[in-house]
């Protein structure tokens, strides 16, 4: 456990260091945050009716999607991983005596965790100062901040579980842009992050239900907006679990079946 | 003009090469902008007009937008990947041959796999006007020919300014995506429903309000006054490349290599 804790706290260190990278990014990110509530707020004021979800409900989502996109983004790559399965270095992985699963897995998550803490910050904090209705507030409760919290932890554990098998596709491919972009293209839509999902038609609304990825991202930026109530959010954590269970016990079975018929190549 | 073909028929028999792979990209490069449309389908079921504008009018809006992006990322590529060619001190090699840089810049790479894109802008582009209830005469036809072309005029010219960008930076800068895919975003949707000054700097900065939404207001009759204003926005749109070719030609005298 400890060399994972140590490869972790690296990992984390080192993403870190690309501050200049992040800054560029929170920038970029506040851009499209503006566009999107400029967007719905110009549907909204079409029409009279009530909606699934408020527009003030959708601001708050709008902007923890920003905030935290690096956690919740499929598409977001470790190339570095990759390299390693296409060009056969995964010799050099597979001779150190740790399983290899959990060893990505950690470098994985602490990613993802760097990533998101350097840019959360900065926007979060300047989305509070913007002038009502735009602006970025608590939620509605302690209890609602306190599940956020937990899900999206669980969120992100959730995520680098399906983003594993990704990886592991690719020992089968060997060219990563296929899986890649077909994950990363159907996970953003079923996540709700092209259309938020209570905006969606009912029947696709109760199919994306029975997906994992509107646990990631969906289900906690809802919870902390107040759109998902407390009792709802309680299930919903079982749920998680659920599939995090259910992802890393195949990504283990489907890892171990991938590395028995992998050749290394090259002296 | 000889030229930039013989690199275009040559790239693509390289990537020809990897059939397989290309179909891959394609049909990846056909779903991306398809989730983005099925989007504002299930938003238009929910809400009936976005600033008075009908589905099929915002339709016709994004297929412009989509249209010029896909052929400008074909086309134009080279001018988006251009920092690999400094950082790899390649450019050296096209300044010492005797023709002119933009042209080398933009024949060192093609994109086919934006096909994918393309053939999805144009579904949603007859979907658009099979849906639309359009008088047409020549003058509408007209501008609607030259609001793509002056579309892959004004990403190109972006392109070209990021790519300028590179000559003092030597990385590529993310920023440039806020004028690319972010004026990509901005413009699927008509310029009227944003703030002021979005409307103005995406109409005078960087026109691409005169790709879709000024010619539009003409084409579905929604413009009061002079109409000869709104048609002629393209055109407008099209000299956008004039600066930036200025640019270019002074970030090329400024350009200090990197390689060895």
């Amino acid at each position: 456990m400890r060399a994972y804790y140590s490869l972790f706290k690296m990992r984390l260190l080192q993403g870190i260091q690309y501050r200049i990278a992040a800054m560029a990014g929170v920038s970029t990110q506040f851009f499209w945050g503006f566009m999107y509530i400029m967007i719905y707020q110009a549907f909204y004021s079409s029409t009279t009716a009530i909606q699934p979800i408020s527009f003030r409900e959708l601001i708050q989502v709008l902007w923890l999607q920003q905030s935290f996109l690096v956690i919740i983004m499929l598409w977001f790559r470790d190339t570095e991983l990759m390299n390693h399965i296409t060009s056969g270095s995964i010799a050099y992985e597979l001779c150190r005596p740790i399983d290899l699963y959990s060893f990505w897995y950690a470098k994985l998550v602490a990613q993802r965790l760097s990533g998101a803490l350097l840019r959360c910050f900065p926007i979060l904090i300047v989305a509070c100062l913007l002038p009502y209705p735009y602006n970025f507030s608590l939620p509605p409760s302690f209890i609602s901040f306190v599940l956020f919290f937990i899900t999206l932890t669980l969120g992100l554990i959730l995520i680098v579980a399906i983003s594993m098998l990704i990886y592991i596709s690719i020992f089968y491919t060997m060219s990563p842009t296929g899986s890649l972009l077909i994950f990363g293209v159907f996970g953003e839509f079923f996540s709700g992050l092209i259309i938020p999902i209570p905006l969606m038609p009912e029947v696709l609304k109760k199919f994306v239900y029975l997906l994992p990825f509107r646990y990631a991202s969906d289900l906690p930026f809802r919870i902390y907006a107040g759109n998902i109530g407390i009792q709802e959010a309680l299930v919903s954590i079982i749920i998680q679990f659920a599939w995090i269970i259910a992802l890393v016990v195949i990504g283990r079975f489907w890892i171990g079946k991938a590395l028995k018929r992998v050749t290394v190549q090259g002296g | 003009m000889k030229l930039y073909f013989k690199y275009m028929s040559i790239l693509f028999r390289s990537e020809m090469e990897y059939k397989t792979s290309f179909v891959l990209l394609s049909i990846g490069q056909f779903f991306v902008p398809f989730f983005a449309f099925v989007a504002i389908f299930f938003l238009f079921q929910r809400f009936t007009n976005i600033g008075g504008w009908t589905l099929y009018e915002v339709a016709l809006c994004y297929s412009v937008t989509h249209l010029a992006f896909s052929l400008s990322q074909c086309f134009a590529r080279g001018f988006d990947a251009f920092s690999s060619l400094i950082l790899k001190g390649d450019f050296d090699r096209i300044l010492v041959r005797p023709r002119g840089t933009i042209i080398q810049v933009m024949g060192s790479r093609f994109e086919f796999s934006r096909i994918g894109r393309l053939i999805q802008s144009i579904i949603v582009l007859v979907f658009s006007l099979s849906n639309l209830n359009i008088a047409w005469d020549a003058y509408k036809v007209m501008t609607l020919v030259f609001m793509v072309p002056s579309g892959v005029f004004i990403f190109s010219g972006i392109y070209m300014l990021g790519a300028t960008m590179c000559f003092w930076t030597i990385e590529g800068l993310e920023v440039v995506n806020v004028f690319t895919d972010g004026g990509r975003e901005i413009s699927q949707y008509p310029l009227s429903i944003y703030n002021e000054w979005i409307k103005k700097f995406f109409t005078f900065v960087i026109p691409f309000g005169t790709i879709n939404y000024l010619p539009l207001m003409f084409i579905l009759n929604k413009a009061e006054g002079s109409k000869l204003l709104y048609m002629l926005a393209p055109l407008f749109g099209l000299m956008f490349v004039i600066p930036c070719t200025l640019v270019w030609n002074f970030g090329v005298k400024h350009y200090k290599s990197t390689g060895s």
